[in-house]
């Protein structure tokens, strides 16, 4: 009932299960035969559906991309595997201009169900080509999707959401998640694409995040409520499209909000929903709404820099006092446990990713 | 050369057709009515017809920017693609594409792009698709002389090589790429040919404005596909007639000479191979008027219907930007 597993296997049960329930499904990426199978996402694929179905492929990512969009315009259902955000850089041209456009500019006559699963790094010097969050250059395309769940339940039920979309859909997977475990049921399930979810019901701040950061923003609502303040934890899972109704409905009654989004801080994710609540919540804010984000840099290799580059719990917990007039804490005022080297996620990793 | 009598009647209609259509757009372009990019095919209907006669119905066909000649030649209906060109709802993309994006599922016409190169590995991708889903269908895709100077053209061959991919590549050679000759793309030395047959894929070079030679080259091209020996790929030297978008000559420009012009013109495909079905005995003048009056009649037709037909309502623009 209450089995548990981690997101990297939560990924791989829902491939398993698609492919099993339609032999359109095949999972194609670099690495996603070797012994490490992709994190362990890509793990036995192989062995159990055959190298027809399962691929590794030549190191060509946007010849490979339109390759994956070209057949899913025939009936298949790919899904395309990047170890890292960054590689995939180079398909951004069959991306955005066949995937995201193909159903619109052919007048609704052909479709394109595809997953583009990306990894995003961070920690133990990943560096500026290896860990960058591009999430808000896919949301922009219109046409695509883009997914990024925080628990392990929802890595499941979105996976095989994207898996069905009859879209293009970016499926952005956090490295430091990986490990993380959850209840997950083994039967197949679905999480619907465009809902966020309420982690935490609160009363006195909406604080609005996802993937990583969502764990992060949870662990901050605890420390707040020592000091007496109620915040509401908003899960986007679905960046695009974006869940106006339930972050709305959130911030007026909450009447603040605080947005923790693990990317860069100009015109992302983060300045979107800002604008939004400004359009659509204004009449309810008692203060103006605030975000944390990466510095506007490009991530710094040595943990020396690294370690102030990503916002943590402490970050949101002061940024969200700040509001309240209350003074900012150091992590140790707040409680929250040092031990750990900032640069791995946790105590057991021992590096390289 | 031995010449079938229908086949090269059929060849011969192709071609005059999509010459006739041609024209006609570059008639009525002045009109403004037509308000999207064209790119015409005037001078290079040979490869179009030579191809696709070899296509079945249900194989597949993609293209490029100068796509009208293939997309009518495989049989798509004109109606819907001079609508398309007109911005009418009833287009083949519903107004949402214009003469760069033509479509006809009915005779397997998955779609044209502009992009140079961005059309290949989607239709490399096709032809992976069907030999997964083990289907019968083949996929022909055309693009231009530039388009083998991009990385997706690598990429495509050798993924197309390495599975053994029912796909046929066919470049139409013109020399130019918008207005940039060879001489400032390609290095002397350069052999497409060469480099094809490196990553394991068989290839063909032929006279494009030889509707017969193409003909042939691509039956054996099509022929070897069908047999499930892999993909093929062919390379025909043309020329571009007209300005590379739009309805005008643009010898006065001075990146092409007039003399080079006139020396293609001569060599026109179309009539060619008129003297050589004359000479042959398979054609006549008052044939070949009645041809041109049962096109010009269908033309006139499709024009009629493209230019009444309503334009899409304003609220279509939002519709289409994902599949249900």
């Amino acid at each position: 009932m209450n089995r548990q597993i981690n997101f990297a296997q939560a990924i791989l049960e829902a491939t398993e299960q698609c492919m099993e329930q339609d032999p359109s499904v095949y999972i194609m990426g670099l690495g996603v035969t070797d012994p490490k199978g992709i994190f362990g996402t890509t793990l036995g694929l192989e062995k159990k559906f055959c190298n027809k179905r399962v691929l590794d492929m030549p190191v060509a990512e946007n010849g490979m991309t339109g390759i994956a969009i070209g057949s899913a315009l025939v009936g298949m259902r790919p899904i395309l595997t990047h170890q890292r955000v960054d590689f995939m850089l180079l398909s951004l041209d069959q991306i955005i201009n066949n995937a995201a456009k193909w159903h619109y500019m052919f007048g609704g006559k052909m479709k394109v169900p595809m997953v583009i699963r990306l990894l995003v790094g961070r920690g133990w010097g990943q560096g500026p080509q290896h860990s960058q969050s591009l999430q808000a250059l896919f949301a922009h395309m219109p046409g695509l999707k883009v997914l990024m769940p925080a628990t392990s339940y929802d890595a499941k039920g979105l996976l095989i959401s994207a898996i069905r979309d009859n879209n293009p859909v970016i499926f952005i997977e956090h490295r430091w998640l990986h490990g993380v475990k959850g209840v997950v049921p083994k039967k197949m399930y679905t999480v619907p694409i465009g809902k966020a979810k309420r982690l935490k019901k609160g009363k006195d701040i909406t604080i609005i995040a996802s993937s990583y950061m969502t764990l992060e923003a949870l662990k901050a609502a605890e420390l707040l409520a020592h000091d007496n303040i109620d915040a509401e934890v908003l899960d986007l899972r679905t960046i695009k499209p974006l869940d106006d109704k339930t972050i709305i409905e959130s911030v007026k009654k909450t009447g603040r909000a605080l947005v923790a989004d693990g990317a860069w801080k100009s015109f992302g994710i983060s300045a979107e929903i800002l604008t939004l609540i400004y359009e659509k919540a204004w009449g309810s804010l008692k203060c103006a709404p605030c975000r944390l984000t990466f510095p506007d840099t490009p991530t710094p290799t040595s943990w020396a820099l690294a370690n102030n580059y990503y916002p943590r719990t402490g970050d949101i917990v002061n940024t969200a006092r700040k509001i309240f007039g209350l003074a900012a804490l150091s992590p140790e005022e707040l409680g929250i446990p040092c031990d750990t080297p900032m640069d791995v996620p946790d105590k057991t990793f021992i590096g390289p990713f | 050369m031995k010449i079938n009598k229908t086949i090269s009647l059929s060849l011969y209609y192709h071609m005059l057709r999509v010459r006739m259509i041609e024209e006609k757009i570059a008639e009525l372009y002045p009109e403004q009515e037509m308000r999207c990019p064209v790119h015409l095919c005037i001078g290079q209907e040979a490869i179009a017809a030579g191809v696709c006669a070899n296509l079945l119905k249900k194989d597949y066909l993609f293209s490029s920017h100068r796509s009208h000649g293939h997309y009518l030649a495989k049989g798509g209906n004109l109606k819907r693609m001079l609508a398309e060109i007109y911005g009418k709802v009833a287009g083949c993309s519903k107004g949402k594409g214009g003469s760069m994006h033509l479509v006809d599922l009915s005779v397997g016409i998955l779609g044209t792009t502009p992009i140079v190169a961005g059309i290949i590995p989607i239709a490399t991708g096709a032809a992976f698709g069907t030999k997964m889903k083990r289907e019968s269908n083949i996929t022909a895709v055309f693009f231009g002389d530039a388009a083998t100077e991009e990385g997706v053209f690598f990429e495509s061959l050798n993924f197309a090589s390495l599975k053994k991919l029912p796909v046929l590549f066919v470049c139409e050679n013109n020399f130019f790429s918008v207005y940039s000759p060879l001489s400032v793309r390609q290095p002397k030395e350069r052999d497409n040919l060469s480099l094809v047959n490196s990553l394991g894929i068989k290839g063909d070079k032929g006279d494009g404005n030889n509707v017969i030679e193409i003909y042939e080259l691509a039956k054996k091209a099509v022929a070897n596909i069908r047999k499930g020996k892999g993909p093929y790929y062919l390379e025909f030297e043309t020329y571009r007639w007209r300005e590379h978008c739009g309805p005008n000559f643009d010898n006065d420009l001075g990146y092409r000479t007039e003399k080079d012009f006139l020396k293609w013109k001569k060599k026109c495909p179309i009539g060619l191979f008129e003297k050589q079905l004359i000479n042959n005995g398979i054609l006549n003048s008052s044939r070949i008027k009645s041809l041109k009056q049962d096109i010009q009649e269908e033309i006139n037709d499709a024009v009629s219907f493209a230019k009444n037909s309503p334009y899409p309502k304003s609220k279509e623009m939002l519709s289409d930007v994902y599949a249900g």
